[in-house]
C-alpha cells in the first residue's frame, strides 16, 4: 500500500513539474515570444478569447508572476486550454479531440504488439542462448535503436509507398473518396493508411523489448529454482515460460514505463513524415504555425499520457510483485 | 530513438581496480569484442570527417553552384539536389556539426550525470531523496514533445541552444544508472578506509569513487551522446534547428520540404539519415560492448565454448 502510494504522490509531483514547466518556459524566454504571436492575431480574436490567452501566457498582465501561475493553474485544471489560433474560433480542446484517436489507435496497437512480440523473442533468445536467432537478434536490435524513427519511416515510404505502390504513404484515410464512418471499407482504408506508420514504429521500437527481456531471462535461467524445475525433469517449455520468463517479465513492465517517452517522441516524428492526423502531427503544425495555446495543450496531454501509463505499469507491478506489496 | 537498452548495473571487478588499470582493461576488451572494434573503427572514421571534410568533398556544401538535380557521378557523388548543392559535401561537411553537438552533450550531460548520481548515493538521505526525485521526474517527462516546445519559443534552435536544452534535459537517464552504481560501492572497505583516515567527502567522491566508476561512466558518455545525435537530428529535421547550420539533420529538413522522396530525388533524403544511423549504430555499438564489460553476464557464451574446444 505504501508502495501505491509514493506512486500516486510521484505522479501528482511530475504531473505539477510538467505545469510548472508549461507556466514558465513562455516566460522565460528572451522577449515573451507569446507576445508577436498576439499582436500577429490581434484582430481577429475576441476578447475572451484574448482575455484566456493573457492568463496563459502572461501578457499585458499587471499581476505578479505568482498571481498569474495561480490564475493559469485555476484555468488549466477547469479545462480550459483557450483557443486555437490556427483553428480560430475553436476551442483547443476541440481541435485536439479530433486528432487524439487517430494517436490512440496507432500508438496503443502498435505498441501492445512491440509488447507481445519482443518478449516473445526475447524469451527465446534467452532460452536457446547462443543459438541461432540469439546471434543475430539483439546484434541487429542494437543497430535498430539507434537509427532515428523517421528515418525508417522515410525508408518505409520510399520503398512499400512510392517504388511499390503496395501502401498509401500519407493522411490517415483517403480524405477525398472516403467518408469516415462504421463501415468496412472505410475500417480497410484506415488499416491500409496506419500499416506502414505502424511498421515503422514497431521496428523502431521492438529491440528495447527484445534485449529487455533476453537480458533478464538469462539471469532468471541461472537461478536455483530453474535448476529445480530441471532437475526434477519438467518439460523444456514448461521452464521456459512458467518458471524463467515468469519471473524475468517484471522488467519490462517497468522498462515499459520508462521507454514510453521514446515511444510517444517516435510516433510524433512518425505521424509527421506520413501526415497521419494524429496529435504528433498536430503539435509540429502548431509549432510552425506559431498557434502557441494549442501547442502548449499537446504538450501538457502527451505528458500526461506517458505519466499516467507510467503509473498503470506501477500499480501493474505491485499487483504482479509481491515484493513491492510488502518492503518498503 | 529507442533507449539503449543497459543491463542492471551490477557489482563490477572493475569497482577496486585503479583507473589506469582499468582503462588497459577497457583497451584489451575493445580489440577482443568485435562490437567493439567495429564501433571504434566507425567512430574514428567519423572524427576524421568531421576535422578535415575539405580533403574528400572539395565543394562547398551551401553554394548552389550546379544545376539542379543532377544525376550520380563522379564528379558528383550523390548527385546534386533541388537548389543546386553538392549533396556529397553536404553530407560530408554535415558531419562536423552532429560531432559537435554529440561530444559536448555528451560530456556535459554525464558530467551532471556522475555529479549528481554519485552525490546522491554517497551523501545518502535527504540528499539522496532530493537528487533522486529530480532525476526520476526528469526521466519520466517525453523529452522530445518538451525539446520541441522549448525550440519554438526559442524560434528554432541555435546549436548552442541545442546542445544546452538536450544537456539539461538528458541526463537523469545514465545518472540513475551511476547512482545505482554508487550505492553498491558505498559499504566496500576502501572507502571506509577513506572515511577512517578522515578524508573530506568530496575529496572521497573525487578521488575514490568516481574513478572505480570508469566503465560505466563511458558508457553513461556512449548513452548520452547517442541522444543528442537521434534528438538533435529529429529536432533539426522538423525544422526546429537553425536552418542554415550545415548538418545531417538541416539536409534532412530541406528533403523533406522538397518532397525529395516524391520527386525522384531518394538520395537527398537517404544519404544523411544513413548517416545518422550508423553514427548512432556506432555509439550503440560502442555502448553495447561497454555494458558485456561491464556485465559479464551478457557476454556471448559461444566464446567460452571454443575456448573449451580449444583446450
Amino acid at each position: 500500500m505504501r508502495y501505491v502510494l509514493r506512486r500516486l504522490g510521484f505522479f501528482v509531483l511530475t504531473l505539477w513539474v510538467a505545469l510548472t514547466l508549461n507556466f514558465l518556459l513562455p516566460r522565460l524566454m528572451p522577449g515573451n515570444p507569446a507576445l508577436a504571436m498576439m499582436s500577429k492575431f490581434h484582430g481577429e480574436l475576441g476578447p475572451n478569447a484574448l482575455h484566456a490567452l493573457e492568463i496563459l501566457f502572461g501578457v499585458n498582465s499587471h499581476e505578479s508572476l505568482l498571481q498569474q501561475y495561480f490564475s493559469y493553474l485555476h484555468q488549466i485544471l477547469t479545462g480550459n486550454f483557450g483557443t486555437s489560433l490556427s483553428e480560430y474560433p475553436a476551442s483547443v480542446s476541440s481541435v485536439i479531440g479530433s486528432a487524439i484517436w487517430w494517436t490512440i489507435g496507432l500508438v496503443g496497437v502498435t505498441t501492445f504488439l512491440a509488447f507481445i512480440l519482443g518478449t516473445g523473442l526475447g524469451i527465446v533468445s534467452a532460452w536457446r542462448r547462443g543459438g541461432k536467432l540469439d546471434s543475430i537478434v539483439p546484434p541487429v536490435f542494437v543497430i535498430t535503436s539507434a537509427i532515428p524513427y523517421f528515418w525508417v519511416a522515410m525508408v518505409l515510404v520510399l520503398v512499400f509507398g512510392i517504388t511499390l505502390h503496395w501502401f498509401p504513404t500519407e493522411g490517415g484515410y483517403y480524405v477525398t473518396t472516403d467518408t469516415p464512418g462504421l463501415n468496412l471499407t472505410f475500417f480497410q482504408d484506415v488499416l491500409n493508411h496506419a500499416f506502414l506508420p505502424a511498421m515503422a514504429l514497431l521496428i523502431t521500437t521492438i529491440g528495447t523489448w527484445i534485449l529487455t527481456m533476453r537480458n533478464t531471462m538469462i539471469t532468471t535461467l541461472a537461478e536455483d529454482y530453474v535448476r529445480m524445475a530441471r532437475a526434477k525433469g519438467l518439460p523444456g517449455h514448461r521452464i521456459m515460460l512458467d518458471y524463467a520468463a515468469r519471473n524475468a517479465i517484471l522488467p519490462n513492465l517497468t522498462g515499459f514505463a520508462m521507454s514510453l517517452g521514446f515511444v510517444v517522441s517516435g510516433a510524433i516524428l512518425i505521424e509527421y513524415v506520413f501526415n497521419y492526423p494524429g496529435v504528433g502531427y498536430m503539435l509540429l503544425q502548431a509549432v510552425s504555425g506559431e498557434d502557441y495555446p494549442l501547442m502548449q495543450a499537446l504538450f501538457l496531454l502527451i505528458t500526461v499520457a506517458v505519466l499516467v501509463a507510467i503509473l498503470a505499469a506501477d500499480l501493474l507491478t505491485a499487483l504482479f510483485d509481491p515484493r513491492t506489496r510488502t518492503a518498503r | 530513438m529507442a533507449m539503449p537498452v543497459a543491463g542492471v548495473p551490477t557489482e563490477t571487478p572493475a569497482g577496486q581496480l585503479p583507473a589506469g588499470r582499468t582503462l588497459a582493461r577497457v583497451g584489451r576488451a575493445v580489440r577482443s569484442s568485435r562490437k567493439a572494434t567495429v564501433g571504434t573503427v566507425l567512430m574514428v572514421i567519423f572524427i576524421l570527417i568531421a576535422l578535415f571534410p575539405g580533403v574528400i568533398a572539395h565543394d562547398s556544401p551551401t553554394v548552389d553552384a550546379y544545376a539542379p538535380r543532377l544525376p550520380v557521378s563522379t564528379a558528383h557523388l550523390l548527385g546534386t539536389n533541388a537548389y543546386g548543392q553538392d549533396l556529397f559535401s553536404q553530407v560530408v561537411w554535415g558531419t562536423r556539426n552532429v560531432l559537435i553537438i554529440a561530444f559536448a552533450v555528451g560530456i556535459a550531460a554525464t558530467g551532471i550525470a556522475v555529479l549528481i548520481g554519485v552525490a546522491a548515493a554517497y551523501l545518502g538521505g535527504w540528499w539522496d531523496n532530493v537528487l533522486n526525485v529530480l532525476t526520476d521526474v526528469l526521466l519520466v517527462i517525453p523529452l522530445l514533445p518538451l525539446l520541441i516546445i522549448i525550440a519554438a519559443y526559442a524560434h528554432g534552435a541555435s546549436t548552442g541552444v541545442m546542445i544546452t536544452a538536450i544537456t539539461v534535459t538528458s541526463w537523469s537517464y545514465t545518472a540513475r544508472q551511476l547512482r545505482s552504481q554508487a550505492l553498491t560501492l558505498r559499504s566496500r572497505d576502501f572507502l571506509e578506509a577513506a572515511r577512517v583516515r578522515g578524508e573530506r567527502r568530496l575529496y572521497v567522491i573525487v578521488m575514490e569513487v568516481i574513478p572505480t566508476m570508469t566503465s560505466l561512466i563511458v558508457a553513461a558518455f556512449l548513452t548520452n551522446a547517442l541522444y543528442a545525435v537521434l534528438l538533435s537530428s529529429s529536432l533539426q529535421f522538423i525544422g526546429l534547428g537553425d536552418p542554415n547550420t550545415v548538418s545531417w539533420g538541416t539536409t534532412l529538413y530541406w528533403a523533406q520540404n522538397n518532397a525529395a522522396l516524391q520527386t525522384g530525388e531518394p538520395l537527398w533524403a537517404i544519404a544523411p539519415g544513413a548517416c545518422i544511423a550508423v553514427l548512432g549504430a556506432a555509439f550503440a555499438l560502442l555502448n553495447y560492448a561497454f555494458d558485456e564489460i561491464g556485465n559479464p553476464a551478457l557476454r556471448p557464451v559461444r566464446k567460452v565454448r571454443q575456448k573449451k574446444g580449444a583446450q
